[in-house]
């Protein structure tokens, strides 16, 4: 546990990946069996045992310490696995190291009792354990049991750890990781050379996405030759893999994958009963109604859910737009050709008695002006009424096998223009890790008429990205000389009518927004230009925002009961 | 009759006040006579009259505010007694920096003990801490909650040299407060057997080479040279924890970011500094050593300072002592002042930051003005922060 604890302690105040990365793979490499399957297991969220509730934690610290200063102390901290840990008294009378201490767990004993141990057990256990851990040590159990470490590490990062152990990448891990489980003694094995490949008893195994790379119009279109390229609508959904097949004793397996091989399967049951196939589908996730796409923003509504109701399985019905087929009938297809794989596609798809299955179609083109044209007005190709949900067009080249990662070349991303606002910065704050000296995070506002009908500024987003290390410099330069007022690492700027700095905003969408006090947000904002030459007068209005918002709301959206 | 408590000390605009002897302790404005416990600038402000000090805070005094920091000064030998009007008064040592003192006043049968900031743990660079019975005990609560548990710096220290070896092409820039905390982890290094020179940020100089006279061991240090940064990789850098975050720091190979204080024993807290190796490092008493202190003592009343006093009361009052916080304005400012969360400690945070400013204008990588402060005379060349404690301690008279 104390190894445990400690890596997650280091973990918790690292922001650089690669350092973290070195962490890990330090980690790994010194851990034994079955604690380092076991940490790996946490990390990526593939334990399940009995959680233990604020309050049995609450409970246990209040029958050891004042409530009062234990009140006092939770109040200052902030975090209730922090402040148990931290305030945690000493047990009266224990004698020094190497007397008698109760000894301290080892991570696999905590994750193994946890599994069994029966709910009025609980208490006494974890009680136990905390004597028995130092600090770090109580606050990795509390922060494990209760289901939260947040400690910046992403699953694929820790399995991308796994396998350089090994010289692989993560997606020879994310491979096999599907029929492995905890403490996953045969993937230790195999990257530390041990033994060959663990054997996948899983019959609907995930299989590590192929992703795209946005084209540079000017730069790569001309190079490339539109007759080597199959085009197909991007949908503005969400990348699944549905993946089924029967396990041994003959029972159908339907899995949903998401894009980083997350297993999404229980937020869908509408679509996993439709994985009646043996196989594997990649395709877009979207929310049909009537036949029609529905914006990203209602897709939303479904997803990060805790629990699926039967009305939400009623009002966003779950589709998946297909565009690549990956196996079939235990044969992989990923070595075939694009264009290969698409007959295939269209033959099984085809073969589907599952309404919320269908084919994504292809867009036909003849060279790329054609192309472009589509992609500016995707109605006009027969996109009809799910136009709205395309957000630009994918080219994949015909004769490129299916390749994990994103390999450049095969597959392009060619976006829709973003949207753009003209829009006056308002605040601005101090940024991270490399840029933490810097105000690097600029909070803009666009005009609106006030209640008293003048007009006024008000903050529609934040934006952090989309300018140089240059640029930044001079932002930095010109919020220091033109700071109004100061709340700690924010600062507001001067603004306002005849002064002020118009920052030209892209973005993908409008969203609505409570928590914004203009009611809007902006989906992936960022600066696409310094607008130093630009008067605040001619700054964009809300109205521009809301209108893009009433498109992409035509039936309903966020935050707002569907009662119909 | 022994007088009153209240009698013999007192709380005035400018500090503690003892009406029969006629003198300030710690006042945060200039006095006629101050008797000071230590040389944070908290505590130990340029401009009165007559100082009473151990002989180690005046020569602190000397070096951060010039020769001419006070008309008079007498030197306060540990443990002798000193007759001041009606009152006898007496320095015992405070274990918290070099020359700190606690100040035990005599009246009549009455004790009060002010112990300025203190600590019990170990260091190797000033006195330990002297119980003195009392009636009447004074104590900060800078870390007055059962959550602030020191560890050994010793074993901070030796995670400090751990991680320089997990990373030994990255420059480890430790932020210490000037006086005392980075000569102690720089003594703790050495007693670890770290042998390499220790780079120091100009602000850090004139103070260590005082220790250094004073016969701490702190090694060989030299000076950070603007221009050598880049070439510091798997180098220890001891700078203000202001500097942590500024753009001196960022010029150095891949810095690591360590911070040595109390603070650091909350997570949170060293995350929204941008700390990366946070070292528990502290000159004041983490909470067991408050309580532990106040009953040997034997004080039958306690008043608090600054700090957490709800929870130093509350503790207090269950033990069956009576305890008051005295809502101390002005203190807590240099030695370990919460980083966060007070609107003072911004407006001093802001001070540095348009210094930082004036910077942006000369070529980006001049040292910003922080390593100047302790030069200079006294009243215009107080740190930064002290200025902006000034203006405030005005205000809160007003």
């Amino acid at each position: 546990m104390n190894d445990f604890a400690h890596l997650l302690d280091r973990l918790a105040y690292e922001p650089r990946r690669n350092a973290k990365l070195r962490l890990l793979q330090d980690f790994f490499r010194h851990t034994p069996d079955p604690d380092r399957g076991y940490a790996l297991a946490a990390m990526t969220g593939s334990l399940s045992f009995r959680e233990a509730k604020p309050g049995l934690i609450r409970g246990l610290v209040e029958a050891r310490v004042d409530p009062v200063l234990f009140r006092l102390s939770y109040n200052y901290v902030g975090d209730l696995a922090e402040t148990t840990a931290l305030i945690w008294p000493k047990r009266d009378g224990s004698p020094g190291p190497g007397h008698n201490n109760p000894p301290v767990p080892t991570l696999s004993e905590v994750v193994e009792s946890l599994a069994t141990i029966g709910k009025s057990e609980l208490p006494a256990r974890l009680a136990a354990w905390l004597d028995a851990l130092d600090e770090t040590g109580r606050w990795a159990l509390l922060k494990l049991i209760t289901g939260e470490l947040r400690v910046g590490v992403s699953a694929r990062l820790a399995k991308t750890a796994v396998a350089s152990l090994g010289g692989h990448e993560a997606d020879a891990v994310e491979e096999v990781w599907h029929g492995l489980q905890a403490p996953y003694p045969e993937l230790f094995a195999w990257v530390e050379g041990r033994t060959g490949p663990p054997e996948s008893i899983n019959p609907a195994p995930f299989r590590p996405a192929m992703l795209s790379h946005p084209i540079e119009e000017e730069a790569d279109l001309d190079k490339l030759d539109a007759e080597a390229f199959s085009a197909e609508w991007k949908w503005d959904g969400i990348r699944v893999q549905l993946a089924g097949g029967r396990d041994g004793e003959g029972r159908q397996v339907q899995k949903i994958y998401s894009r980083t091989g997350e297993d999404i399967s229980g937020a869908f049951p509408d679509l996993a009963e439709a994985i009646t196939f043996s196989g594997a589908l990649d395709g877009e996730l979207l929310i049909l109604r009537d036949a029609r796409v529905q914006s990203f923003n209602v897709l939303q509504q479904r997803l990060n859910r805790k629990t699926v109701t039967g009305k939400l399985l009623q009002d966003f019905p779950a589709h998946v737009r297909a565009y690549d087929l990956l196996a079939e009938n235990g044969e992989d297809l990923r070595p075939l050709p694009f264009s290969e794989r698409r007959a295939r596609l269209e033959r099984f798809v085809g073969g589907l008695d599952h309404a919320r299955i269908d084919l994504s179609p292809l867009v036909p083109f003849a060279d790329w002006a054609a192309l472009a044209a589509a992609r500016a007005d995707p109605a006009s190709v027969g996109a009809g009424p799910d136009a709205d949900a395309i957000e630009g067009v994918m080219l994949k080249r015909v004769v490129s096998p299916y390749q994990p990662g994103r390999p450049k070349g095969p597959w392009w991303k060619w976006k829709r223009e973003p949207y753009r606002v003209d829009a006056v910065m308002m605040y601005a704050q101090r940024g991270h890790g490399k840029r933490s000296s810097f105000y690097s995070d600029y909070t803009f506002g666009v005009w609106r008429e006030a209640p008293d009908g003048a007009e006024e500024l008000v903050p529609v987003g934040k934006a952090y990205h989309g300018f140089t290390d240059e640029e930044l410099a001079k932002l930095d330069r010109y919020v220091r000389n033109h700071t109004t007022k100061r709340f700690g690492p924010v600062r507001e700027v001067e603004y306002g009518l005849g002064k002020g700095l118009v920052l030209e905003i892209a973005f993908e969408g409008v969203q609505r927004s409570t928590r914004h006090k203009s009611g809007v947000a902006m989906r992936f904002p960022r600066v696409s230009r310094i607008r130093w030459d630009k008067p605040t007068a001619e700054a964009d209005r809300i109205e521009a925002l809301e209108r893009i918002l009433a498109r992409g709301e035509t039936e309903v959206h966020p935050g707002r009961e569907i009662t119909e | 009759m022994a007088p009153r408590p209240t009698d013999l000390l007192t709380l005035t605009r400018e500090g503690l006040y003892c009406p029969p002897g006629d003198f300030h302790v710690d006042p945060v404005r200039p006095v006629p006579r101050a008797l000071i416990t230590h040389g944070h600038a908290d505590h130990a402000r340029a401009g009165h009259g007559a100082v009473l000090a151990t002989p180690e805070t005046l020569r602190i005094m000397a070096v951060r505010y010039g020769e001419e920091f006070c008309r008079t000064r007498q030197e306060a030998r540990l443990g002798e007694e000193i007759r001041l009007n009606d009152v006898t008064v007496r320095f015992h040592p405070a274990g918290h920096v070099l020359g700190s003192a606690q100040i035990a006043i005599e009246q009549g049968g009455c004790r009060i003990v002010n112990s300025g900031d203190y600590k019990r743990a170990r260091d190797p660079t000033c006195r330990p801490f002297e119980v003195v019975p009392c009636d009447v005990f004074i104590t900060e609560a800078t870390f007055g909650l059962p959550v602030f548990r020191h560890p050994e710096a010793r074993d901070e220290v030796r995670r400090l040299l751990d991680s320089v070896r997990l990373f030994p092409e990255r420059t480890h820039i430790v932020g210490a407060y000037a006086l005392g905390k980075a000569q102690r982890v720089m003594a703790l290094l050495r007693e670890e057997g770290f042998s390499d020179p220790i780079y120091l940020h100009g602000a850090m100089e004139k103070l260590t080479d005082l220790y250094r006279r004073e016969g701490i061991h702190v090694g060989e240090t030299i000076k950070v040279v603007a221009a050598e940064r880049p070439k510091l990789g798997g180098r220890i850098v001891l700078c203000p924890p202001s500097a942590i975050q500024d753009l001196w720091s960022r010029k150095f190979p891949d810095p690591v970011t360590a911070f040595a204080s109390g603070w650091m024993q909350v997570r949170a807290r060293a995350r929204q500094k941008g700390v990366e190796l946070p070292l528990i490092v502290s000159d004041h008493s983490d909470w067991d050593d408050l309580c532990r202190t106040i009953k040997d003592t034997g004080a039958g009343e306690v008043w608090v300072t600054h700090g957490q006093e709800d929870a130093l009361v509350h503790w207090c009052e269950t033990q069956g002592i009576r305890a008051k916080p005295l809502h101390m304005l002005g203190y807590g400012d240099e030695g370990e002042a919460e980083p966060e969360g007070k609107v003072e400690e911004n407006k001093s945070e802001e001070k540095r930051s348009e210094q930082g400013e004036a910077d942006d204008t000369k070529p980006e990588d001049a040292e910003p003005r922080d390593a100047e402060p302790e030069a200079g005379k006294p009243g215009t060349a107080k740190p930064a922060r002290g200025r902006a404690r000034k203006t405030r301690a005005k205000e809160s008279a007003a």
